[in-house]
Parts: C-alpha cells; sequence; structure tokens
C-alpha cells in the first residue's frame, strides 16, 4: 500500500515564505480533506506536490514508493502515480481531449519501454468509451480541443476523466475556491465517488464545507499559516461549518505566541 | 542663460569588404524567340543598372546581405544534376491527394516532367521553361513579365534574365483540374545559382490545385542561391489553391518576387510554409484586381540555428468587394531570425472590401528574434480592415500542464507549438501539407 509523506515541508514563492513546515500522510484507499481559510497556502501546497516550477521547496521531504519526489520533475511524479485536479485547468488548443489522453497513455507506456509503440487506436478507443460511460460523459466531448472555451463544468469533467484514464494511486483535487459552484462541485464529488476505492488515495483541498457534504473524508485537517494546525475525523468539518475558523486561529495563534 | 546643447557626433565604420557583385554576362542569358528575348533583354538592363539592395532601403532594412558571396555563384551546366545528390524521394509523393495529375522536377541542368495525358486532352499546359519557349511562345507572351516587374529590384531582374528554367501552367477556360499538379525545385550543389520562373495562367472558370516545393540538401560551409519571379493570374471567376514550401539547406540565400493577380470573381488560396535556406527574402504580393475578387494567404514558418527568413507580403485591394485574408504565423529557435513587414492597400474607389492580416509569431529561445510590422494604406472610405500582429513566448503553465499528465517536456513543448499553429492547420484544406507542417514542426524541435 503506497503513501504519500509529506515531511516538514517549507515552501516560498518570490522569496515569500508561505508553507512553513507542513506534515501530512495521504494513504491509498483513503480521502483526506484540507480545509481553511483563505491565503493560508492550500493552493500552494497542490502546485508544489505536483512540481510547479514557481514554487521554491527550501525545506523538506515528500516521499511517494521510497523516493523523495521532490527531486522530480512533474511528469516523472506523475507517472509515478500523482495526480493534480487543477482548479483552473489551462486550454490546450489544437489537441483532442481524445488525442491528448492518447499522448498522456503513451508517454507513460514509453517512460517504461522506449521502444514502445503507444497503446493500439482500438483499445484506445475501447478505454476511452468505458470511462466516459462510467463518468456518464457525452461521447462528442473526446474530438473537443482540451479545455479550449470550455464551461467550468466542461473543465472539471475534464479533470475528473483525465483522472479516471490514468489512474493515480494519489489524486491531489485543488478545488479551494469552488465551493460557490455547485454543479461543478457535484461533478467532482460524483467522479471521486465513482472513482474510489483501495487504489486511490485522495486528498482534497478546499475552502468551504460545502464539498464535503458530497465527497465523504476519513480526515479532515485545517490549514493555517501554512501548516496543519488540526486534524480529526469528518465531525472536524463539521465543527468548522458550525463554528468557522476562528476559534481554531485564535487557538493556534495561543500556542505560536507561547512557542 | 541657457547652454548650448552638446552635439555628439558618432561614426560608425562600416566593414571595408565591399559588397561582390555577381559576374553574370550577357553570354549567359538564354536565346529565346522575339518576346522572350525582349523580355530578357530589359530584365538584363534592369539587372545592370540596380544595385544589390542594402540596409538602407526600407524593405530590406532588417535582412542584410553583405555576407553574399555573389561573385562566387555559377550557373549549373546542363546535365550537372547527374553528378549532384539525387533529388530526396519523399519530396516526389503526391501531398495533396493520392495521386498526381502530373509532376515536375527541376535540377540543375536538366528536367523531369509527367502530365496526365486526359489533362493534355483537355487543352491543360503543365511543362517545365523551357519546353514552353520552344512549344508554346504565344501563351508565354500571354504570362512572362505580367505580374512581376523585372525592375522592382536586384533579384527580379536577377530571375528574369538568367531563369534557367521553370513550370508553366495554364488550365484552359472552363477546365476544372481534379488532380493535383506538383512540381518540385530540387538544388543540390555548392556555390550554384538556382534561377527559376513560375508562370501560372489559370483562365476563366477555371480551376486547379498546384503544388510547388523547393528544396535542397544541407552543404556544410558552402553557399549556394536561388532567385526566382513567380506570377499567377487567376482570371475571372477561376480558382486556385496554390501551395509554396521551401526547405532550402542551410547554405542557400533565397530570394523571390512573386505577384498573383486575381480578376473578377476569381479565388486564390495561397499556402505557404517556410522552414530552409540561411536566408530568405521573399516578396509576395496579392492584388485583387476585378469586383469580388477572394484570396487568402496562409503562411507556415520554422526557422531555428543562425537562420533569417523575411516575408514580405502586399494585398492590394484593387477593386471593390474584394475580401484578402491574410495570416502568418511562425516558430523561432536559436539565434534565428523572422521578420514578418505586411501591408493592406486599398486603391480610392476600392469600396466594400474586407481586409484582413495577421502575424504571429512563437519565440521559444532568448536568442531568437521575431520582427513583425503590419501596415495599411486605405484610399477608400467604405472599407472594413484590420490587422493584428504578436509576438510571444512559450508560456508555463501549459507546459506545467502538460507535464503533471506525465508528459515529457520536450513533448509538451511540441503540443504547445502545434496548438500554436493550429489556426494555420484549420485553413489548409489538405491532410498531406499539414502533416508535413507536422513533420517539420517534430524535426525543429527533435
Amino acid at each position: 500500500m503506497s503513501q504519500l509523506e509529506i515531511k516538514n515541508l517549507h515552501v516560498n514563492i518570490e522569496g515569500k515564505e508561505i508553507l512553513k513546515g507542513l506534515d501530512l500522510t495521504v494513504e491509498q484507499g483513503k480521502v483526506h480533506a484540507i480545509m481553511g481559510p483563505n491565503g493560508t497556502g492550500k493552493s500552494t501546497l497542490a502546485y508544489t506536490l505536483m512540481g510547479h516550477p514557481s514554487y521554491a521547496v527550501t525545506e523538506g521531504d515528500v516521499i511517494f514508493k521510497g523516493q523523495n519526489i521532490l527531486e522530480l520533475e512533474p511528469d516523472e511524479r506523475s507517472r509515478l502515480g500523482i495526480f493534480l485536479a487543477f482548479q483552473y485547468p489551462v486550454a490546450i488548443p489544437g489537441v483532442t481531449v481524445a488525442n491528448f489522453l492518447r499522448t498522456a497513455i503513451n508517454a507513460r507506456r514509453r517512460a517504461e519501454n522506449p521502444e514502445d509503440k503507444g497503446i493500439p487506436i482500438p483499445e484506445f478507443r475501447k478505454l476511452l468509451k468505458e470511462k466516459m460511460a462510467m463518468l456518464k460523459m457525452d461521447q462528442n466531448f473526446a474530438g473537443r480541443y482540451l479545455n479550449d472555451g470550455f464551461s467550468g463544468g466542461e473543465k472539471k469533467r475534464a479533470e475528473i476523466l483525465q483522472m479516471a484514464t490514468l489512474q493515480p494511486e494519489i489524486a491531489i483535487l485543488d478545488e479551494t475556491d469552488s465551493g460557490l459552484d455547485i454543479d461543478a462541485l457535484r461533478i467532482v464529488a460524483d467522479g471521486v465517488n465513482t472513482l474510489m476505492g483501495k487504489d486511490l488515495g485522495v486528498l482534497v483541498i478546499t475552502h468551504y464545507q460545502r464539498l464535503l457534504n458530497y465527497i465523504k473524508p476519513d480526515y479532515v485537517h485545517v490549514m493555517i499559516g501554512g501548516r496543519i494546525v488540526e486534524s480529526g475525523g469528518p465531525d472536524l468539518a463539521l465543527h468548522l461549518e458550525e463554528k468557522g475558523y476562528e476559534w481554531i486561529r485564535e487557538k493556534y495563534v495561543e500556542e505560536e505566541a507561547a512557542a | 542663460m541657457q547652454e548650448k546643447p552638446k552635439v555628439i557626433v558618432s561614426r560608425t565604420r562600416r566593414p571595408e569588404t565591399a559588397v561582390k557583385g555577381f559576374n553574370f554576362t550577357e553570354a549567359d542569358i538564354r536565346a529565346g524567340n522575339d518576346f522572350v528575348a525582349s523580355y530578357r533583354a530589359s530584365a538584363w538592363s534592369a539587372f545592370k543598372r540596380l544595385p544589390l539592395p542594402d540596409t538602407s532601403l526600407e524593405a530590406w532594412r532588417r535582412t542584410d546581405i553583405h555576407a553574399l558571396p555573389a561573385d562566387k555563384f555559377k550557373f549549373a551546366p546542363e546535365g550537372a544534376y547527374k553528378d549532384l545528390s539525387p533529388v530526396r524521394e519523399d519530396l516526389l509523393r503526391p501531398l495533396v491527394a493520392d495521386q498526381h495529375g502530373g509532376q515536375i522536377v527541376l535540377l540543375p541542368g536538366g528536367v523531369k516532367v509527367e502530365l496526365d495525358e486526359k489533362l493534355s486532352a483537355k487543352g491543360v499546359i503543365f511543362t517545365d521553361l523551357r519546353t514552353a519557349e520552344e512549344k508554346h511562345p504565344d501563351l508565354l507572351a500571354k504570362m512572362l513579365g505580367k505580374t512581376v516587374n523585372v525592375e522592382e529590384g536586384k533579384f527580379s531582374a536577377l530571375a528574369g534574365a538568367f531563369a534557367r528554367n521553370g513550370v508553366v501552367l495554364y488550365v484552359p477556360k472552363g477546365v476544372t483540374v481534379e488532380e493535383p499538379l506538383h512540381s518540385v525545385l530540387w538544388g543540390p550543389g555548392p556555390d550554384i545559382a538556382h534561377i527559376s520562373h513560375i508562370l501560372v495562367l489559370v483562365d476563366e472558370g477555371a480551376s486547379v490545385t498546384y503544388v510547388h516545393e523547393a528544396a535542397s540538401p544541407d552543404l556544410k560551409g558552402a553557399n549556394s542561391m536561388h532567385a526566382s519571379i513567380v506570377e499567377i493570374q487567376v482570371m475571372e471567376n477561376a480558382s486556385m489553391k496554390f501551395v509554396e514550401l521551401q526547405s532550402w539547406g542551410r547554405h542557400v540565400w533565397n530570394f523571390s518576387h512573386e505577384r498573383a493577380r486575381v480578376e473578377r470573381g476569381g479565388s486564390l488560396d495561397w499556402i505557404f510554409g517556410a522552414i530552409g535556406s540561411r536566408l530568405t527574402k521573399n516578396f509576395s504580393e496579392l492584388d485583387l484586381a476585378g469586383e469580388g475578387a477572394q484570396g487568402r494567404m496562409s503562411g507556415f514558418y520554422f526557422t531555428d540555428g543562425d537562420q533569417h527568413l523575411d516575408h514580405d507580403t502586399q494585398q492590394n485591394h484593387l477593386a471593390p468587394h474584394t475580401t484578402s485574408d491574410l495570416l502568418f504565423k511562425g516558430a523561432l529557435k536559436g539565434k534565428s531570425r523572422s521578420v514578418w513587414q505586411g501591408m493592406i492597400y486599398v486603391a480610392p474607389g476600392a469600396q466594400k472590401t474586407d481586409g484582413y492580416q495577421a502575424n504571429r509569431n512563437l519565440v521559444l529561445s532568448d536568442q531568437a528574434r521575431a520582427d513583425s510590422i503590419p501596415g495599411l494604406e486605405i484610399l477608400a472610405d467604405d472599407v472594413r480592415c484590420t490587422h493584428g500582429a504578436t509576438v510571444g513566448k512559450l508560456e508555463q503553465e501549459p507546459l506545467f500542464y502538460l507535464k503533471s499528465r506525465g508528459i515529457p517536456q520536450a513533448e509538451a513543448e511540441k503540443i504547445v507549438v502545434e496548438g500554436f499553429f493550429d489556426p494555420i492547420f484549420q485553413r489548409i484544406p489538405f491532410e498531406g501539407v499539414r502533416e508535413r507542417f507536422q513533420q517539420y514542426i517534430a524535426d525543429k524541435m527533435s
């Protein structure tokens, strides 16, 4: 059973420290939710785990399958089994959803065997058809340019379809702001619930408790000031919904002052 | 008291190496009948009179040819191709259909011509310039010097006077040529001046697709040159699709003057693909001469190393209700440089015209540079003309997105570049040409 182990992670953006010693372990088969007020570094965590070049890790390790993935390029992390569902996926004009997925699958195959000729087209079509049916998606979707002119909901669908096709072991869902768009939120939640199983570990990042009405987390973590300050079960989320972040912030600030 | 402004005089010394001139003489001009001879005599006279262009001329301001070893170039003697590398097989394959209606291969000192008998029976003429000079003198009189003036510059005069060979395409009134016609100019060998003249006349109501491709191997440390004139006439209600590709070797200095005139109700779909040469200066002009004439120009270029490609385009709206639509897109690597300079001209009285021009560049290295200079000159008052020019870099976000799906950097870059060119692919009605451009991208990015 693989797990993603984040240890004492410190991250800077343009010289400013955003993550200040974050520890967290996400196991396959479990759903972890990270919640927290705006500006606390939640998206930074998501991008850092995937290896975005703008985020500089100054300290700490992220261990997955015995490797410190911080030393790997984003594409290597992906092929190792990590997936990031983007909050704002970019448009890739000129590449259809289908061709894009085939390219991504073939990149995986070639990384294992440089001589690989790529997934045979009929096999790929069958795979894509199955995944789209499973996610109740219109087959026409596969022929559109990736994210190009997609609505918010369509972008979410495209992310979930990619996740379904690439079958990661750890998926990070950056849903920091998307709590306001109920449709998009449902799409993500339905997708995760469909794909959830013992082989998939999920780290869902959100600002709003509402997403957790649709995805049932096994663990809830509260992030403030670039660190996890409180962890608990699903009831922690309900507690936050009721009381907001203030009580926890106060507690955290008191601790900080005492330290 | 005001101080007198300081006057600073700075002198920049030009390199003392004088620009070498061509050694071609009147004796190098091929003989022809009266009409051809008089055309060449006027070209020769212009050639003698006109200087090699330098950067003091507006059109050449960004393209410096002072290093052109003009005195080194020779014409290839008869049969020279037999001792040079043979034409690449892949260039001979059909690009826009399963098979050709005809194919011409122009070689240094030689030529091969094939034309489907069914087309010759319909009166279609598709042959090399030398053959046309012998067999179709009356036709040449309707084509030679009709759109490009040899006085336009040193290189048009050079090509007019000394064309070694070329292509002559005539499609008679009302004839539709279904299968595309294809010509290849193959220019191997060092120190050679390849000079070509392409003549096309698509008569009233006729239609044709023509692909012309110029290419050569790469010869390191050598120099060769190509100068050409391309003259196209699309007559009333005729239509033409013209695909021009160049993949000259890195040792080739490439110059061309091209002009298409489209008459009333005619249409021209003109596609350019350029990836080769050491330096290219190409003048391409579209004259929309008759009411309702339409022209579309689509350009693809990709430079690397120290290549320098300069495309100078002109869309001339000379009659009312004419439409032009130009999109040139280029990517640059290494220390290469591209120049696109475009002009839409609307003549007085050319009302209700619609002109569009856009040039987009993707600069893939810090040392590459793209210059993009759009221009409008509008002398009518009821027109719609728009233009745009951009020079951008590869964006990080799409690359990160692609990599996050397991696609390695190099392949991710290729996908983003292909996406950049997609609007050009969308305009190309031929799968084979799109595939060729994709191959160009793959080769340039590997």
